[in-house]
């Protein structure tokens, strides 16, 4: 049982403080994504806890042993890089055999191991080849092969799938589901994709700017972003923003005012004060196309973009202010460009946040 | 069907052409040329200035430079058959003389001369050559290269990897280890001349201090034992850190996250080095040691400047042989033989490269 645990993190090279304070606990056999925009410093969080950084500040506990200054090897940790990392002078078999053979295992025994991780990877027939008669995706196998035969208590991924295309991506995404469900080992994965976090996580971590902005399970996240960032970086399409006027507040309710939107009254979830500024955010699922005026919210405007995906349509509407507001309206309704168009939401599904 | 160039495309070709033709006039006058006139020459009598006409004469001057023969010399005996033995009680054996000069004999060994021998039982037995100092000239050249190659290359491979790694002032040290490449040879030759003089020279100087005064100064470059063992060492000195900055290009293509694995995987520095950084060199040092082998056989100022081909043509070369002949002995056609040798030396070893580096299917 090995849990990791991080106590104000922090990471800075020279000057420049890129992690500013990080407190996270992931425990055994979680499934834990990093998720956030490029350069936010989750590939730096993830490099310090598998020892290729050092920690300016705070503590690393694997277990419950301080690791700030362990080398990576005596970390009991396995790394999968971006760029697959494999050794282009050595086969299959040889890369994922590399730790054995480094530490000078007998012969058989390596083989029996890597013949077992081969079966769990169904790789069996690409062991002799080298990493250059290798797809993307079969290059990735081998180098999960090799984090797998290190049977580590925390493996790290650093964006595996980037490299790989669309197809691809979806099938290793799955497996690496299954490989975690079948390990039951811990794994940490860092990724810029929203959608792989929200498909593999059992736990996500959102960080921007040196910080955690959210800690929760994909639906938590979904549901409750606890500020305007999360809200705008999980789900698909992006949320839509708009910036209001607290005109009224009461014990449960709260009354925002805005150009597009107008009066609207919601539950009292944060404290705001009156007069002050705020931004109201809708998911583009929660609007739907109103013919007529109903006891719901409004939103009118005038079609500029019509995406039909079958499933559902996304339609880019222009508003009065001259605001853009995205709506993914159920299936391939009949819509044409420039045509207006009435979007009605419950002000259940809004939510409120602080500029 | 290639179309035919419009008049705009045609005046850029033109333009293009007339931008090349100085570079071209130039390479051609100094490279292309002299080099149709060696391999022409080398077939002839030619020489720098003679009131005979040039004649074709054939393979006779790579006869001349190639021919080696081995004779075996039984020691003198007397009537009775009993082996004649000189004051000190060694055997006595006939000159060589006699059997390469008008001996009707050995018509082949005519106008050979005796390169080495050595003792074979009572026989003597004699390695002959037509023209030994070529021969020399050859051997130094080649121990020349068997030296520097190998020494050079580590030497320069050891430098990039103290160099290639984050620390302050580094580079200091890769200007330091560059400068000597800057200066031109005939500089530095002369400079080590100085190092190397035999009685008060820097090495000697230098040895005689560390020993404490136990040390004999030597002649380095006076003594056939010595003389191009030092020459080597100065031209490994000289050009280490150009291949150093080969290497070094060599090692940051090895990208960080190769070693970044083996860090997880617990490798030593040792495994590192033959797991990732050696492997990942592979091609850098085909071409560094070709590269090297191809400079040292063109082996000459430092030769020129320091000890003209002697003590005792101990340090004779290729590339000196065929400039001595060609203008101090006026022998044009012998010069050219041996370039042509040694062109086809390095012919042979570019080729061998291209072998060792083919795309492996
Ligand atoms: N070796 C380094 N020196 C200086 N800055 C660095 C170094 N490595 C990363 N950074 C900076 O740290 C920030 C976070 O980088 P990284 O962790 O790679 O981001 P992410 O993986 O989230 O895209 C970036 O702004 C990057 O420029
Ligand atoms: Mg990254």
């Amino acid at each position: 049982m090995v849990d990791l645990r991080l106590k104000n993190i922090k990471k800075s090279y020279g000057t420049v403080e890129v992690i500013k304070g990080i407190d996270l606990d992931i425990k055994h056999g979680e499934f834990v994504v990093f998720v956030g925009p490029s350069g936010c410093g989750k590939s730096t969080l993830l490099r310090m806890i598998a020892g290729l950084e050092d920690i300016s500040d705070g503590d690393l506990y694997i277990g419950d042993k301080r690791c700030n200054d362990m080398q990576p090897n005596e970390r009991g940790i396995a790394m999968v890089f971006q760029s697959y990392a494999l050794y282009p002078h050595m086969t299959s078999y040889e890369n994922i055999a590399f730790g054995l053979t480094l530490a000078k295992r007998p012969k058989a025994e390596i083989e029996k191991k890597v013949k077992e991780v081969a079966g769990i990877l169904q790789m069996e027939d690409l062991l002799d080849r080298k990493p250059a008669q290798l797809s993307g995706g079969q290059r990735q196998r081998v180098a999960i092969g090799r984090a797998i035969i290190r049977q580590p208590d925390v493996f790290l991924f650093d964006e595996p799938l980037s490299n790989l295309d669309a197809s691809l991506r979806m099938d290793m995404r799955m497996e690496i589901g299954k490989l975690h469900a079948d390990l039951n080992a811990t794994m940490v994965y860092v990724t810029h994709d929203q959608v792989e976090a929200m498909t593999l996580a059992d736990k996500i971590v959102v960080l921007n700017d040196g910080y955690v902005q959210q800690v929760g399970t994909p639906m938590e996240l979904f549901h409750n972003p606890a500020n305007k960032f999360v809200a705008g970086f999980i789900g698909s399409p992006k949320m839509n923003f708009f910036e209001v006027k607290i005109i009224e507040v009461s014990e449960n309710t709260i009354t925002v005012d805005s150009l597009d939107i107008g009066a609207i009254q919601l539950k009292n979830k944060l404290q705001f004060e009156l007069g002050q500024n705020a931004i109201l955010g809708i998911r583009p699922q929660h609007l739907v196309r109103q013919i007529k005026n109903e006891e719901t919210g409004q939103i009118t405007g005038q079609v500029q973009l019509v995406e039909r995906l079958g499933t559902e349509t996304i339609v880019n509407v222009k508003l009065k202010s001259g605001a853009i507001v995205i709506a993914s309206l159920n299936q391939d309704i009949e819509i044409a460009r420039g045509e207006a168009l009435m979007l009605g939401f419950v002000s259940d599904d809004l939510h409120l946040f602080s500029t | 069907m290639r179309k035919k160039p419009t008049s705009k495309l045609r005046q850029t070709t033109a333009a293009g052409w007339g931008m090349a033709s100085p570079a071209i006039v130039l390479m051609s006058l100094f490279l292309i040329v002299p080099f149709i006139l060696a391999f022409g020459f080398s077939f002839t009598n030619q020489r720098l200035v003679s009131p005979n006409p040039t004649e074709y004469v054939g393979t006779s001057n790579f006869s001349q430079l190639l021919s080696f023969d081995i004779l075996t010399i039984e020691p003198k005996k007397a009537e009775s058959g009993q082996l004649i033995r000189d004051d000190d009680g060694n055997l006595t054996y006939p000159r060589v003389r006699k059997f390469t000069r008008k001996n009707p004999n050995y018509p082949e060994l005519k106008g050979m001369k005796e390169w080495f021998s050595w003792s074979s039982g009572d026989d003597r037995v004699v390695m002959l050559a037509k023209d030994v100092i070529f021969i020399k000239a050859l051997v130094n050249t080649v121990v020349f290269v068997l030296i520097v190659a190998p020494v050079q290359g580590g030497l320069a491979l050891l430098l990039a990897l103290l160099i290639n790694q984050k620390m302050r002032f580094i580079n200091i040290f890769r200007t330091i280890y560059f400068m000597p490449v800057v200066m031109s040879i005939i500089v530095v030759s002369i400079l080590w001349r100085f190092i190397y003089d035999g009685d008060d020279g820097l090495l000697n100087n230098l040895l005689s201090i560390l020993s404490f005064g136990y040390f004999e100064p030597i002649d380095w470059l006076g003594r056939t034992d010595t003389a191009l063992g030092s020459i080597a060492a100065m031209s490994i000195w000289q050009a280490v850190g150009f291949h150093m900055v080969i290497w070094l290009s060599g090692l940051q293509t090895i990208p960080a996250s190769l070693y970044e694995v083996a860090d997880i995987e617990g490798a030593t520095k040792w495994q590192k080095f033959r797991y990732v950084t050696w492997p990942g060199l592979r091609n850098t040092a085909v071409l560094v040691l070709i590269v090297i082998t191809m400079q040292a056989f063109a082996l000459f100022s430092q030769v020129n400047v320091m000890t003209r081909g002697g003590p005792l043509d101990s340090t004779q070369t290729l590339v000196y042989q065929a400039v001595i002949r060609g203008y101090e002995k006026q022998d044009i056609a012998g010069g050219s033989a041996i370039s042509v040798i040694l062109f086809l030396i390095v012919l042979s070893i570019s080729l061998f490269q291209r072998y060792l580096t083919r795309e492996k299917t």
